[in-house]
């Protein structure tokens, strides 16, 4: 397809060492194809932030059996908290699991630390025969004839020709909207997340969540916590720290003129978290955008000569009961990788021939995960959702058991007298239970 | 300690300062036609400082690249952003 010699041109260029690239890049190599990764980062890992727990251990485990043992991992998670908030009270659903799976390999999920295990990915993919470049800023897409045909590293004689581009460079992925994929996005459709690393002594945080050996929690928040910003918290504990957070949609923390730094302090603040970070030590601070938005942000996912994967393609489920990104980046990774091979064995890289990355997509359960739970973002990431009902639990159960002599009212009066004095109609009510039940029953 | 002030938070964090701003706000727009200035709030690293004639001032050196300010910002062309030269920028060890 190009004219240029065989010596200077990579089959795959995966651009970005997350969890999307490395696993596509390791793949790739593995099916014996010349695989450049690119990563604008000192290291893998260096610009990456989330949470984070990492629920992909199943698919990993079929990439590197028993891959737990020898990467750094914190702890998995075999108990996770939803909690309810208003400003002085919470109400959990407190899920604990010994059972296959959770407390047994290949076990749910590990807390990691993004620097680390995204360095230790990318050298796996290193070793799998892919060339990784590191402090490599990629600057636009080359083409010719109106296909993708290599990228353009910011650097002397930076143009790098490969036969297949994967763009796995995140949220901002500034190659989809160069290759013409993706569209500007809207505030309402990104959270901004900040988080910290507390340093606390491994004794202190098995005490302190009822933990053994390397069991871990998860505990996420809604409710006031955020106050009247759209988002939530989280806590995990990792071996030696805890990572803890507060998420904010970025059009409500405008709207609020809240400052993210400063929800994250009333979050430490509030009586149902303060004891559990108490005497830590903060070792870092990070932010970053999340896309929540899902399917509704999905760019194109291919063009001639080009793929788009993980953060890039939207691939982050954030909705309620589930806050899942690096397992359906390393998927649509794997996915990306196996269109990719598939197009160099037809040696064809026209968008008809990589058309095939959507039932890759569907047979990794990527697009039928965001397609089944496409309803849910916009409104699960909504003020109802988010911040009112679960304050509304929060009080109602305080309420339920306060005894101060007054007369017991039961459940039913109860809620209706909470509803009356709240801003919602009791049809907004009924129409956001079919939502919810919409979003996950069916 | 855990309770922290944003400066505090903002001395964990490594940067490489890289020669050349990634991220360039065109102040003439902050001033003219913008009220909300949003960036001021949103930025997580709290780089947006609003001047007395209605200005923004920008201060790329701690920037943690998340694009937040491109995103909230309400005018167009008033942030101009790409990604620092390569391994310049923040270097997360922890998170």
């Amino acid at each position: 397809m190009t004219t240029h010699p065989a010596n200077q041109q990579f089959d795959v260029i995966v651009v970005g060492a997350g969890p999307a690239g490395s696993a596509a890049a390791l793949l790739a190599a593995r099916a014996g194809l010349k695989v450049l990764l690119l990563e604008r980062g000192e290291y893998p890992g260096a610009k990456n932030a989330s949470g984070a727990v990492f629920y992909g251990s199943a698919i990993l485990n079929e990439l590197i059996p028993n891959w737990w043992e020898q990467a750094p991992v914190e702890r998995h998670i075999c108990r996770r908290d939803i909690a309810f908030m208003s400003p002085t009270t919470a109400v959990a659903l407190d899920f604990r699991s010994a059972g296959v799976g959770f407390a047994t390999a290949p076990y749910n999920g590990f807390t990691v630390l993004r620097p680390k295990f995204d360095r230790w990915l990318a050298a796996q993919a290193e070793a799998a025969g892919a060339f990784v470049l590191t402090s490599a800023v990629v600057d636009d897409v080359l083409r010719e004839k109106g296909h993708i045909v290599g990228v353009r590293v910011r650097r002397e004689q930076g143009e790098i020709y490969g036969k297949v581009v994967i763009a796995c460079d995140g949220v901002n992925s500034f190659l989809a909207k160069k290759a013409g994929l993706q569209r500007e996005f809207h505030p309402h459709e990104l959270s901004l997340g900040v988080k910290e690393v507390i340093g606390l002594d491994p004794a202190i945080i098995q005490d302190r969540f009822h933990l053994t050996d390397n069991d871990g929690i998860a505990f996420e928040y809604l409710g006031a916590i955020t106050e009247d910003v759209h988002g939530g918290a989280f806590l995990y504990t990792n071996r030696d720290s805890l990572s803890l957070g507060v998420i904010g949609q970025v059009s409500s923390l405008v709207e609020r003129r809240k400052r993210p730094y400063e929800l994250l302090e009333r979050f430490k603040a509030h009586p149902a978290v303060a004891p559990l970070v108490r005497g830590g030590k903060l070792r870092e601070y990070s932010a970053h955008l999340i896309p929540e938005s899902g399917w509704a942000m999905k760019p194109k996912l291919y063009t001639d000569g080009m793929l788009v994967a993980g953060d890039a393609a939207g691939f982050c489920l954030a909705a309620g009961l589930y806050l899942e990104g690096m397992n359906y980046a390393m998927q649509s990774g794997l996915a990306a990788a196996e269109t990719a091979i598939f197009a160099c064995q037809k040696n064809n890289f026209s968008a008809r021939v990589l058309a095939a990355y959507q039932k890759n997509l569907k047979q990794r359960h990527v697009s039928t995960d965001f397609r089944a739970y496409r309803h849910a973002p916009s409104f699960v990431n909504g003020p109802r959702l988010q911040n009112l009902y679960p304050e509304m639990v929060a009080r109602g159960m305080e309420q339920i058991f306060r005894v101060d002599g007054t007369p017991k009212r039961k459940i039913l009066p109860l809620t209706y007298r909470m509803v009356r004095q709240s801003t919602i109609k009791p049809g907004q009510l009924l129409r956001d239970v079919y939502q919810v039940a919409r979003a996950y029953l069916w | 300690m855990v309770m922290t002030t944003h400066e505090e938070k903002m001395r964990t964090v490594r940067f490489r300062v890289g020669a050349t701003p990634h991220i360039v706000v065109n102040s003439e727009i902050c001033r003219n036609d913008c009220s909300v200035h949003a960036c001021v709030y949103v930025c997580p690293a709290n780089l947006f400082v609003p001047l007395d004639d209605g200005g923004i001032l920008f201060n790329y050196e701690q920037c943690f690249e998340c694009g937040t300010c491109y995103v909230a910002c309400n005018q167009e062309g008033a942030i101009r952003w790409s990604y620092p030269d390569g391994g310049y920028g923040v270097t997360f060890r922890e998170s």
